[in-house]
């Protein structure tokens, strides 16, 4: 186990500030990483070396949580604590703010767009949810007002291929919402943490979610269909969301992130123990009682917190990471042996 | 950070919540070993010394300090040098005080400035002597929260006058 995880570089990314989130370009060709200096940069490979080629200093008063690219890849979304959105449009290699949206009321946590690039979501510590529908002329409107959740919202991710929304709050749960007649509505709420949850991340084919939680678990969580063999109960013709694997005991303080590689189906985490662990499902386990295997623990991996995690989306095993201590660090991953 | 939990007494005019605490006995000063005075040999950073770096922070109401107050003893600080770990347990005056996650982030970002980075700081209330005990306990842990707070700059000055020893 202890070979499956090796450094490749470690780059100072926000220097004297926090790193707080890192978000691949659909290509794997750019990196970009966001912190509490208020920039954001972008990276991309020469040679062996990670090379930051923009910097993106001005659009945001305070710190910038997350980023999230476009689908096309030629918009990046940040959001921040100074309670506004930005989204930037790539020219070349300079990118440039040309929309920034306002309405939450303070710190805008999380940012996400939908598969087909016409919707954008945001959520903030003012405990809502907003759906953003984006037109050809780069006009960002609101079409909803989530308030489902009843504390501070950390994290927003779409489906990869349906227009299906996931939510994750400091009220402990996840929340699922689909669009129902021009407006949007939550359907489900997924109850099982027992401590805020930090983030969450689809697997390849969107029937399972993870969950990561400051109770020190990873949840997966199945999605049953109305008929489904198994027996699972529905509501309607809405799916329903069951936990269906709970890892415990493997982190020691809370998680901050999780990443579904959906190249190899490889499960990251991100912990505030420094640590990133690696967890692949065991192949021939029950898919309804799935196991899932520690296969990576980098003890020390950086110096401080580990706030993000992220596999490229086109090299298989590549995975980048960010921290309190500013650096990024760049990780090949490879399955042992034994797996 | 939250709402009323953290805004700061209005100075003047207003009822005290807790008008008249009770007053404890501060500590001596530390008493320095040979060991700690031989610049040569390695200390670890001790219970005491996590101590003496909260005792003087001043109360948000009172013109006392934490340690006058009881609401920081030596006996409820936990370091483990080797594990970069800091854990404080701090007592509100009384189970109602609105002042108590702001006394907590005082702790807190006392210890984070004073620190080397690695350490992991853990600021909770003492079991069982508050009443939101828990919901104070989770902002004070959520690292994100508190680092929307301290770009609050209201926030950061009320912290900051909690922090500044006396003369």
């Amino acid at each position: 186990m202890k070979d499956s995880l090796t450094l490749l570089s470690r780059i100072p990314a926000h220097p004297d500030s926090r790193c707080w989130f890192l978000a691949w370009n659909p290509t794997g060709t750019l990196l970009a990483s966001c912190g509490g200096d208020r920039s954001i940069r972008i990276w991309s490979k020469e040679g062996d070396a990670w090379v930051c080629k923009s910097l993106l200093g001005e659009g945001h008063q305070r710190t910038i949580r997350k980023v999230a690219w476009s689908p096309c890849g030629n918009y990046l979304a940040s959001a921040s604590f100074d309670a506004t959105t930005c989204i930037w449009k790539k020219n070349q290699e300079d990118f440039e703010c040309v929309a920034t949206l306002e309405g939450h009321e303070n710190e805008v946590k999380s940012v996400t767009w939908a598969p087909s690039g016409s919707l954008l979501a945001t959520c903030s510590r003012d405990k809502s949810v907003w759906v953003w529908e984006v037109d050809e002329e780069d006009e960002y409107e609101c079409m909803s007002v989530l308030n489902s959740h009843t504390q501070d919202v950390k994290h927003v991710i779409w489906h990869p291929n349906q227009e299906l929304l996931a939510s994750a709050s400091y009220d402990d749960t996840v929340k699922l919402y689909r669009e129902e007649e021009d407006d949007w509505v939550c359907f489900t709420t997924l109850e099982g943490h027992e401590s805020t949850v930090w983030s969450l991340a689809f697997d390849q084919s969107g029937e399972r979610l993870a969950s990561c939680s400051d109770d020190k678990t990873v949840r997966i969580w199945r999605q049953y269909k109305p008929g489904n063999e198994q027996g699972v109960v529905c509501t309607g013709t809405d799916p329903t969301w069951k936990c269906v694997c709970t890892l415990s005991g493997f982190h020691t303080r809370t998680i901050y992130d999780v990443a579904w590689c959906h190249l190899t189906g490889a499960l990251a985490t991100a912990c505030g123990d420094d640590a990133i662990r690696v967890f692949e499902e065991d192949p021939l386990s029950d898919p309804q009682q799935p196991t899932f295997t520690l296969t990576a623990h980098m003890a020390s991996a950086h110096s401080q917190d580990v706030n993000c995690v992220a596999w490229n989306p086109k090299e298989p095993g590549l995975l980048a990471s960010c921290s309190d201590d500013g650096e990024m660090a760049f990780w090949k991953y490879q399955r042992p042996e034994a797996c | 950070m939250v709402g009323p939990a953290l805004t700061p007494s209005p100075a003047g005019g207003v009822a005290l919540e807790n008008a008249n605490p009770l007053i404890y006995r501060r500590q001596g000063e530390r008493q320095v070993t040979a060991r700690e005075e031989d610049d040569e040999l390695p200390d670890a950073i001790d219970d005491r010394e996590i101590f003496d770096l909260i005792r003087s922070i001043n109360d948000p109401e009172h013109p006392l300090t934490l340690e006058e107050l009881n609401v920081v003893e030596q006996v409820r600080v936990k370091v483990n040098d080797a594990e970069s770990t800091v854990s404080v347990e701090f007592t509100p005056t009384i189970p109602h005080c609105s002042m108590a996650t702001l006394i907590g982030l005082s702790i807190k970002v006392k210890l984070i400035r004073s620190l080397p980075e690695r350490f992991k700081v853990d600021v909770h209330i003492t079991p069982g002597t508050h009443a939101s005990e828990h919901a104070v306990n989770k902002q004070l842990a959520d690292k994100e929260r508190v680092a929307a707070a301290l770009e609050n700059a209201h926030l950061l000055e009320v912290v900051n006058q909690c922090l500044s020893g006396r003369p």
